[in-house]
């Protein structure tokens, strides 16, 4: 399976904010066009900064209790930074009888982290999602867009290697 | 005019009206949470639901407008097991085990709500959504676990303060009300005005009291230890004990403090004379010098940090004046402990304000001017009714008290300071007086009483001209008049701006409940005392007189602009 991280160097934070401004000014003053800037900020960012929610709520006359309330609510946006690989976990039925808990418990501890957030070298995300429709290979884990099937603690240090 | 029926009486209502408001009429009371007069109807919680005829589900009867020939059930057994659902599914998620210690005890919309409707056992338990304890400012604790997430807060915070520190947070079993990233109320541009406490049906935000520190300080023997009430206070506390909105008990105040252990009574008032004069004088000179106008009084320190998060540019604008109470602090621990010997380092000053944001003002670092704190406490209304409940005393047996010279005395222009217009039309008594040599005939400012959000006036002055001036209460308000002074339009000399809606009468430290209705009965009773005190003109106020010949000097002199001037700090727009 091949890597798909980019050989490029890495996205510089500092280079991203001159260009959400630009989006921001085209919005000034529109509190309605809060959800549609706060995707556009997250598409460009992976996740909104809170540095970014500040923008947002001074250019567009929005609280920023409020910007971080929406922020907060949608399940698409997210306050921490994604990794350059998203690990899923699954945890539908089938995959949480066989063990999908226990895999879940094997990334925290192994990777220092919570479920939906990112390590520090962000290297991985941790996810979990319901049903991805492998039930028969269950337990499943997707790494980026690549499925792996019935999977065991021992197996995801093998996995992980891959990615970079 | 629409007809409907409700539990079989017919009532006659506006069109508009909803069945909540059309139900009183015929003394029907439906049980409300999330909803608040004049600020919030939204029907969420689903506490009132009714049985609309016509309607397959029940609906909430704060948003549901009458209608001609409506026919409404608000009480049968379908009716009741939805409301009874509705309170089971909060109580289930409630710390109900935390009822004795609560501030709120007793005085808990929620309990009042499980009681009225008859609720006996919790059907739902496991696990609850829980939450953390804020209790970093100095004014306000905000306690998650007990939020019922009715939202309330929230509206009062946006819609009229406008200030919106607070917001629903997250989603689902998840959700809390909090500032933005989870800071802490201390860390972001909250105002500390405490109108988020007076809207709380439950004990979720609540003052932080000092109360404690108090009773360490009374039962400290080395301590002398001096209390001031602010005007605001003795118009309100009795509702406490159980006497109507609007009912004035200076007098039992009075006693109730002195049989408490304080040392020395003292009055606010005095030092909002004091104010008059000393904000008064710098008016004159700024128009007569060309200074910065409009100015703005600086009484209301939740207004005061408003103005510091939001309106960094203008503070040159504000009048440099301390709020009263930090004045007679400092008078207390400087001319007073002079004139009684007692060593300042003794002294322990305690205020009872209408207003939790002054506990944040009197820990303000320049609030020293003598090398010690002007005021050591704040504890707000309620926290006195508190004291004098744990101390058993009978407040409605006690005799009239009295106020203790030489920070006692006190004129109808101070008493008024703790309604809205109440600063202006003190200041526009002694200004007119003051400036012309002559006597005023009538002493009632009527433009500036009463609720209207923004009030103006323009009152003729010999030897100055036409003064213009505008009262505004509430930050909404507020904020209208700052836009206006950015852009040019605010051709004032003079504005008096109070944080609360309706000014002190109704600040975040008042018993609660807080409505318009209050609020006027509540002004009424200040009015009232101002009609019958003998004198009512801060500048013929005899302590403050002696005052200045043996210890001030001038307004705005050396002693003043230390210990009754202060500055301002510009701070974060977040
Ligand atoms: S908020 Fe009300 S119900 Fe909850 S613990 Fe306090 S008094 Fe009891
Ligand atoms: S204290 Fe005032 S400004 Fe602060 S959250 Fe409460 S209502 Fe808003
Ligand atoms: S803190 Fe109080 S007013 Fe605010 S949402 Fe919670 S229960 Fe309602
Ligand atoms: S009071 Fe009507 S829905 Fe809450």
């Amino acid at each position: 399976m091949e890597n798909q991280g980019c050989s490029c160097a890495p996205i510089n934070e500092e280079d991203l904010y001159p260009k959400i401004e630009e989006i921001i000014n085209q919005h000034r003053g529109n509190q309605n066009a809060l959800i549609m800037v706060l995707h556009k900020a997250q598409n460009l960012f992976g996740y909104l900064p809170g540095r970014v929610q500040e923008m947002v709520s001074l250019g567009l006359g929005v609280p920023l209790s409020e910007v971080y309330g929406v922020a907060t609510f949608y399940a698409f946006f997210s306050m921490v930074p994604k990794g350059r690989h998203e690990i899923k976990v699954c945890l539908g039925t089938a995959c949480y009888v066989r063990g999908g808990q226990k895999i879940v418990e094997y990334l925290e501890k192994g990777l220092g982290v919570r479920v939906g957030d990112t390590t520090k070298d962000r290297r991985f995300s941790l996810n979990e999602v319901r049903c991805v429709g492998a039930c028969s290979l269950a337990p499943a884990v997707l790494v980026n867009d690549d499925v792996y099937a019935q999977v065991d603690p021992a197996k995801v240090d093998e996995i992980l290697v891959k990615y970079e | 005019m629409v007809t409907l029926t409700i539990d079989g009486q017919k009532v006659q209502v506006e069109e508009g009206t909803t069945i909540l408001e059309a139900a009183r009429k015929v003394n029907v009371r439906i049980p409300t949470l999330c909803y608040l007069p004049e600020v919030q109807a939204i029907g969420a919680c689903r506490v009132c639901l009714v049985e609309v005829e016509g309607n397959r589900n029940l609906q909430p009867a704060c948003v549901f407008p009458a209608s001609e020939g409506l026919v409404v059930h608000t009480n049968n057994l379908r009716v009741r097991r939805a409301r009874k659902f509705s309170v089971e599914m909060i109580v289930s998620d409630h710390p109900m085990d935390d009822c004795l210690t609560c501030p709120r005890n007793q005085k808990c919309e929620l309990q009042k709500l499980a009681d009225d409707l008859g609720i006996r056992e919790v059907k739902f338990t496991g696990e609850k959504s829980g939450g953390q304890i804020d209790d970093l400012s100095p004014s306000i604790v905000r306690d998650q676990t007990k939020c019922i997430l009715c939202r309330r807060c929230v509206t009062v915070c946006k819609e009229v303060q406008t200030v919106s520190a607070i917001y629903t947070q997250g989603r689902g079993f998840k959700t809390r009300v909090e500032p933005a990233f989870g800071r802490s109320l201390n860390d972001v541009s909250c105002t500390l005005c405490g109108q988020c406490i007076l809207v709380c049906p439950v004990g979720a935000i609540t003052e932080k009291e000092n109360i404690e520190e108090v009773w360490h300080a009374i039962f400290d023997p080395s301590k002398f230890v001096v209390i001031q009430d602010a005007p605001a206070v003795r118009a309100a506390l009795g509702e406490e004990f159980g006497y109507p909105p609007g009912t004035l008990v200076t007098g039992k105040m009075l006693a109730a403090v002195r049989r408490l252990g304080f040392n020395r009574v003292f009055d606010t008032n005095f030092a909002a004379d004091l104010t008059i004069i000393e904000e008064g004088s710098e008016l004159l000179k700024r128009i007569r010098e060309g200074g910065v106008l409009p100015m703005i009084t600086s009484c209301s320190p939740g207004w005061i940090k408003f103005i510091e998060h939001f309106y960094p540019d203008l503070l040159p604008h504000l009048s440099t004046c301390k709020s009263p109470h930090q004045m007679l602090g400092a008078l207390t621990k400087t001319y007073y402990a002079e004139k009684a010997g007692i060593d300042p380092r003794d002294i322990v000053v305690v205020s009872v304000m209408p207003c939790t944001a002054k506990k944040f003002e009197c820990s303000r670092p320049e609030m020293a001017g003598s090398g010690y704190r002007d005021v050591d406490y704040v504890i707000t209304t309620r926290e006195l009714a508190k004291m004098i409940r744990q101390a058993g005393i009978d407040f409605a047996g006690l005799e009239n008290g009295y106020y203790d010279d030489p920070l006692g005395e006190y004129t109808g222009a101070a008493t008024i300071f703790g309604a809205t217009g109440g600063v202006m039309e003190a200041a526009l008594r002694t200004a007119c007086e003051v400036a012309t040599g002559k006597t005023l005939e009538n002493l009632d400012f009527q433009a500036v009483r009463g609720l209207d959000g923004i009030k103006e006036a323009v009152v003729p002055v010999d030897g100055i001209g036409n003064v213009k001036v505008a009262v505004a209460h509430g930050l909404g308000n507020a904020r209208k008049i700052m836009e206006r002074i950015k852009d040019g339009t605010a051709d004032y000399h003079f504005i008096e701006i109070m944080c609360c809606p309706g000014g002190c009468v109704s600040g975040g430290g008042q018993p609660v409940p807080v409505n318009d209705e209050i609020r006027r009965l509540r002004a009424q009773a200040l009015y009232q005392e101002d009609k019958n005190l003998k004198i009512r003109k801060s500048h013929e106020n005899p302590s403050i007189k002696r005052i200045y010949e043996e210890f001030l000097g001038q307004p705005l002199g050396e002693k003043s602009h230390h210990l009754l001037h202060t500055k301002y700090t510009a701070r974060g727009r977040f």
